[in-house]
């Protein structure tokens, strides 16, 4: 079994937001919502300053309050971990979008909650999420966990990374390379 | 002259009954001759199908391809032989297909007539429409002579209205983008070296081991090959020094910020040049064999001393020597990189060749991780008769002014279109494509005052961007997705090509530029300048003197020719430059004949009245100016521009974060609304916005008076007298919660 | 110093700036589960301490208005639902770790014994009343003899309907305001709270009007009890969880909280009924009514809150 994660440099991303449009097109959200997001952090007072950009998504957490709160089991964990809804069981009720620290859900015009899918579409015919492979930085690095040959098994045994509030106790598997 | 023209009114609305023309116009072909040709292609019911394309989003030209899904409109992403962008489009690249999708875009050919005393606009055919510009046309050179009508241009289809207006009997050809951009660095360039950097540039940035920016910031400027480059470098440890008053994106990534006050860059550039020779960092065998004035050069530096540029630029002694050792430590890969906007202070063109004579004496032109010389593809051109010879030109207006401007001023033919008493007023026709004029220039007041002296005014655009509301005729052109173009023949390390072609039939009653140039021409009488019957078949005759074919490039995109020569100099090759000693002209013999400083000297320029900031403005990387701002995938992604502000200003004023404020300048112009973004990452004495925002026409919905237009407080600029660039970072502004 | 942008995407409507997945549907539904919960709960108890005589309003007349109330309830929730024709997948499925689906079977099965309970007593209430279908009337009769069973039931659910209330917040880990294991028990408290008040509204009887303001004086004490030690786990507990207690320490929701739920809604009646304890004649129905108007509003303040509380970009509220 894949376990697939995510680890984007912060080092190398610009915060050109492409991931977001990719995102966008590939999948084709609605305009006025997103699945993706940039984040800039900003530390230090003029001028010794240190800036942390950010794109950041759906966690696909390992322990993922949405999957637990979910009434009818339309979010759950499809193959390699990747946290889907299902929008044919999907009722509205909104628990899983309370349930996420990270508030990457939203609900769809259609009804149903949506939220980024890895892109698992393109992940099953061997390819990347769309922000991945359009990323002009190369700052996306995607990959499964389990084979510790993979790139981002490598990346993330050499490189000082990090996820976002692991306090929330999720588990999230966005890794931040910092 | 006599203004007899009734004086011309913004047209902000459509006229009544015309509003929504759009309903039940009927759908006409772009190229009829290649119907069938191009139906097979595009009615074909595959579940992804795909063609060829350059973008068009912004000058970097990225070649990709556009997907379709059940026949709609789906993505576009990068061609994965495509030297300018890797396979890996920029977020405008991908946001593109939001070009097309807009329904805010023009619809149909419109003429503005006057109805119940108000102009407006009357939704008219292609042929009313064209017609009338015919006519006018033959007027006004009947009347004043064909050179009494300028082109201003920026985009793919300009070269059509170029090849018209040409043929027509005209060379006053301009673009915004030498005057309002890269002009000083051109000429700084070909002054020293005797050849331009060029674009893409040719800076080898992904091998160099130290960049160093000066106010040049990529990564918000999202020129995408050099954006992946720099990524590349960083990623590799490689330094960067960026010079500039705001903590850009590009300086969170940098060894070294450098928050120069600004207007002092020249000053660090030459305590840096004074630096690199009195501690002999320079490479003395690359300057012996390469250089002319190396002597002049030194003596003219001698109290450029880091302690001299202290004061001036607040940046430390230590701190000029120790980037100056690092810059000498990597050279000869070390880039002073010349920058793209440029037109900021006057000085431009000196400011400029000063980096150009650091590089120089750091010997990176030609050398690896340095400057690289760009190879560009040999394609045929499709033969047409001679253009007529113009008996004037612009320059005509301005005797004895910019002796060194080499293209035409955007600036100088508005000014020109003004009637003073001592000159006699040259234009009476404009045609501009794809240049919304009011943002694009600065002081829009005079380019309006200009535009109420014309005689006929055609803007061509794809939306109904502020120009289009001065217009006597709007030409709605097709997207780059729905039309053929001239090939993609772009300078970098490997000569190559790359096709544009239609994705999609042209949404509603609009028409690519090719078709409306070469329509116009048949109007004139002009056709013979166009002689290839369709752009397919102009295209397949260019492509076919490569051993290419519009068939296999349709298949490809792109195609990468064999390079024909060596990316840096070998080891002590002799080289000739094009410059009048033969040598990197680190004096100017050029500038010394024309009466300039053939060494760059530093002026002071004025600095900002009590309360009073400078105005930066800049590039957001998911927009490219005013051009995207409507565009609904990217205006998603940034909807309005903030003001940046340092939080000791803001604590000053009672500014809160996100709050809405009125800029006010110097000359009393006022700003749209816009928010306040209170950070450290910018000094006390400037501030910030992008480019782009603030529009001002109701048919934008997504833009229409979101953020603010820098534009409009740029109501003085400072003229280069080298060639005529307008510097626009000359103005300061103030705060009017008041006015909100 | 911090500064936190976002630079693009994130304007999701009812997620940015603040979270608002939950309108006024829910708090609706938790009010009146709880006060359902809580008449049904002693109506089940006294019916089983055989006090079905005595106390007649709370025993027999107030579980007549249950299967309403619980009604409009459910109605509330289905019009919360943005996937309304799919709400039928909650019952294809069970999911223990989700209180929504907890909620759901266990409204699944009070919701027909709350009808069946107020059943048997309908000749009671309305001694007019005659079942004209004999079927029916045989099943009625049926079950009366099986009220003791039936009480049992619904004593075991009402109190997970109660306690679901407020674990259906709590759960959320996600949501600081909400985490924290006191919700439960308050809401569970406050229901019948509000259930003792709407008894205490409509009974005519002095023995059993005592009894209520009694017990509702017991379950206001408590309340309050919970409320303090509320704050005062969060107050103890992580950075996240001292900022949302700060939302009612000083922040947006202090007046109203304190005013409204604490004060109109716990304290004053607290007192009104402990002077009229004393002998000092008040109105029983001014207690009453803010005691029910209090639990509405306690619920709105918690739902509103708990998605005012947030772990990530608090700033761009």
């Amino acid at each position: 079994m894949a376990r697939y994660a995510m680890a984007i440099d912060t080092k190398r991303c610009v915060g050109c937001s492409d991931c977001v449009a990719a995102c966008q097109t590939e999948n084709n959200v609605p305009i006025g919502f997103c699945r993706d997001w940039i984040v800039e952090e900003m530390h230090g007072q003029y001028p010794t300053l240190d800036l942390e950009i950010r794109s950041e998504r759906c966690n696909h957490c390992a322990d993922s309050p949405c999957v637990r709160s979910c009434p009818t089991g339309a979010s759950h964990y499809a193959d390699g971990g990747i946290v889907l809804v299902t929008p044919e069981e999907c009722i509205g009720c909104k628990a899983c979008i309370v349930s996420c620290p990270y508030d990457a859900r939203y609900v769809h015009p259609e009804g149903y909650v949506d939220k980024c899918t890895f892109c698992i579409h393109r992940v099953k015919e061997g390819k990347d999420p769309a922000c991945v492979s359009v990323c002009p930085t190369h700052a996306f690095i995607f990959g499964d966990l389990e084979d510790t040959n993979s790139e981002i098994s490598k990346v993330l045994r050499t490189r000082k990374n990090k996820t976002l509030i692991p306090e929330a106790g999720t588990e999230p598997h966005i890794f931040y390379l910092i | 002259m006599k203004n007899k023209v009734k004086r011309r009114e913004f047209i902000k609305i459509l006229g009544a009954g015309t509003a929504g023309a759009a309903a039940g116009v009927s759908f006409v072909n772009a190229f009829p001759a290649s119907k069938t040709d191009s139906a097979k292609l595009l009615q074909t019911n595959s579940e992804n199908e795909i063609t060829p394309t350059y973008c068009e989003v912004c000058f970097w030209k990225c070649a990709g391809w556009v997907h379709k899904k059940d026949g709609k409109a789906w993505k576009i992403t990068g061609n994965e032989t495509d030297l300018n962008s890797q396979g890996r489009f920029c977020p405008r690249g991908t946001g593109g297909i939001g070009m097309y999708t807009d329904p805010d875009r023009l619809k149909t050919p419109l003429i503005r007539v006057e109805k119940n005393g108000k102009q407006v606009f009357r939704k008219a055919s292609w042929d009313e429409a064209l017609d009338l510009v015919a006519e006018r046309m033959k007027t006004i050179g009947e009347k004043w002579g064909p050179e009494c009508v300028a082109l201003f241009t920026h985009g793919s289809g300009g070269t059509y209205f170029k090849n018209l207006l040409r043929g027509y009997g005209s060379n006053n050809i301009a673009a915004p983008s030498y005057a309002q951009c890269r002009g000083p660095r051109a000429e700084a360039y070909l002054l020293t070296f005797g050849e331009g950097v060029g674009s893409p540039e040719r800076t080898d940035i992904k091998n160099a081991k130290c960049l160093v920016l000066i106010g040049s910031h990529i990564g918000e400027n999202m020129h995408n090959g050099q954006v992946q480059e720099f990524t590349e470098m960083v990623a590799n440890g490689g330094t960067v020094i960026t010079v500039d008053p705001r903590y850009s994106t590009a300086a969170s990534k940098s060894k070294y910020w450098l928050p120069i006050k600004p207007a002092t860059d020249l000053a660090l550039l030459l305590a840096w040049i004074n630096v690199i020779i009195e501690e002999e960092l320079y490479d003395k065998k690359y300057v012996e064999q390469y250089t002319y004035g190396f002597e002049a050069l030194k003596r003219a530096v001698k109290q450029n001393t880091p302690e001299w540029a202290y004061p001036l630029t607040t940046i430390k002694p230590h701190v000029i020597r120790q980037t100056a050792r690092e810059m000498a430590k990597a050279a000869p890969s070390v880039i002073i990189h010349p920058g793209r906007h440029v037109t900021w202070y006057g000085d431009d063109t000196q400011r400029v060749r000063a980096g150009a004579i650091l590089n120089a004496l750091l010997g990176s032109w030609g050398r690896r991780g340095g400057f690289y010389a760009p190879a560009k593809a040999h394609v045929k051109k499709y033969p047409h008769p001679k253009y007529p010879k113009p008996k004037k030109n612009w320059k005509d207006a301005f005797p004895d002014q910019f002796p060194l401007a080499n293209l035409a001023l955007s600036s100088g033919i508005c000014d020109a279109t003004i009637p003073t008493p001592d000159k006699e007023c040259s234009f009476k026709g404009w045609i501009v494509y794809g240049t919304n004029l009011p943002q694009t220039l600065p002081q829009p007041e005079k380019t309006l005052e200009a535009i109420q002296n014309l005689e006929l005014l055609v803007a061509i655009d794809t939306m109904p961007a502020e120009i289009t509301g001065w217009a006597d005729v709007v030409l709605p052109e097709c997207t780059y997705l729905e039309r053929y173009d001239d090939l993609r023949i772009s300078q970098g390390r490997q000569p190559s090509i790359a096709l544009r072609m239609p994705a999609f039939e042209p949404k509603n009653d609009t028409k690519p530029a090719y078709w409306i140039a070469q329509k116009l021409a048949a109007k004139l009488g002009l056709e013979k300048y166009f002689p290839a019957k369709t752009i397919e078949e102009y295209l397949d005759y260019r492509l076919k003197s490569i051993g290419s074919s519009l068939e296999e490039m349709k298949k490809l995109g792109v195609k990468n020719l064999a390079p024909e020569q060596d990316l840096y100099f070998l080891d002590g090759e002799e080289y000739e430059f094009a410059t009048p000693t033969g040598k990197i002209e680190l004096y100017s013999t050029t500038l010394a004949d024309s009466g300039f400083d053939p060494i760059p000297k530093f002026t002071r320029h004025e600095e900002p009245p009590d309360g009073f900031y400078r105005l930066l403005y800049g590039r957001a990387p998911m927009h490219t100016f005013g051009r995207t701002t409507n565009n609904p995938i990217l205006n998603d992604l940034m909807d309005e521009n903030q003001v940046w502000i340092n939080p000791k200003v803001a604590k000053e004023w009672d500014i809160r974060n996100g709050e809405y404020l009125v800029l006010e300048n110097q000359d009393g112009k006022k700003s749209n609304k816009v928010k306040a973004k209170v950070t450290e990452r910018i000094r006390h004495d400037c501030v910030f916005m992008v480019h782009g925002f603030g529009h001002s026409r109701k048919q934008m919905r997504r833009n229409y008076l979101r953020g603010a237009d820098d534009q409009k407080l740029i109501s003085k600029v400072k003229l280069d007298p080298i060639m005529g660039g307008t510097g626009m970072r000359v103005n300061f502004v103030t705060f009017r919660k008041e006015a909100v | 110093m911090q500064e936190l942008t976002i630079t693009s995407g994130r304007m999701n409507p009812g997620i940015d700036p603040v979270l608002h997945a939950w309108g006024w549907e829910i708090p609706v539904y938790l009010f009146l589960g709880g006060l359902a919960a809580g008449l049904l709960f002693f109506s089940a108890y006294f019916y089983l301490k055989g006090k079905e005589n005595t106390f007649v309003t709370a025993v027999k007349t107030a579980p007549m208005f249950v299967p309403v109330i619980l009604g409009i309830g459910l109605g509330a929730l289905f019009l919360d639902l943005s996937h309304k024709l799919y709400f039928w997948r909650l019952y294809t499925t069970i999911r223990l770790e989700s209180p929504m689906s907890w909620g759901a079977w266990t409204l699944m099965f009070i919701f027909p014994l709350s009808v069946l309970w107020s059943a048997t007593f309908l000749k009671d209430v309305f001694p007019s009343w005659e079942c004209k279908i004999p079927f029916v009337a045989r099943f009625i009769e049926w079950l009366k003899k099986k009220r003791t069973w039936m009480a049992y039931g619904l004593i075991l659910f009402s109190a997970v309907l109660g306690m679901y209330t407020g674990i259906l917040l709590s759960a959320f880990n996600a949501r600081p305001f909400w985490n924290t294991s006191i919700l439960g028990p308050l809401f569970l408290i406050s229901g019948f709270s509000t259930g003792a008040a709407f008894i205490l509204l409509m009974s005519k009887d002095e023995e059993e009007r005592k009894m209520f303001s009694r017990i509702d004086m017991v379950l206001i004490v408590i309340e309050l009890f919970l409320i303090v030690h509320l704050f005062m786990g969060f107050l103890a507990s992580t950075q996240v969880h001292v900022e949302a207690a700060q939302l009612f320490l000083g922040g947006p929701y202090t007046a109203v909280f304190w005013t409204f739920v604490a004060g109109l809604g716990l304290v004053v009646p607290l007192l009104a009924e402990f002077m009229e304890f004393r002998g000092v004649h008040i109105p029983v129905k001014i207690p009453a009514l803010l005691v029910l108007l209090g639990g509405l509003i306690l619920r709105f303040i918690v739902v509103d809150a708990g998605q005012s509380s947030r772990w990530l970009y608090k700033f761009m509220q």
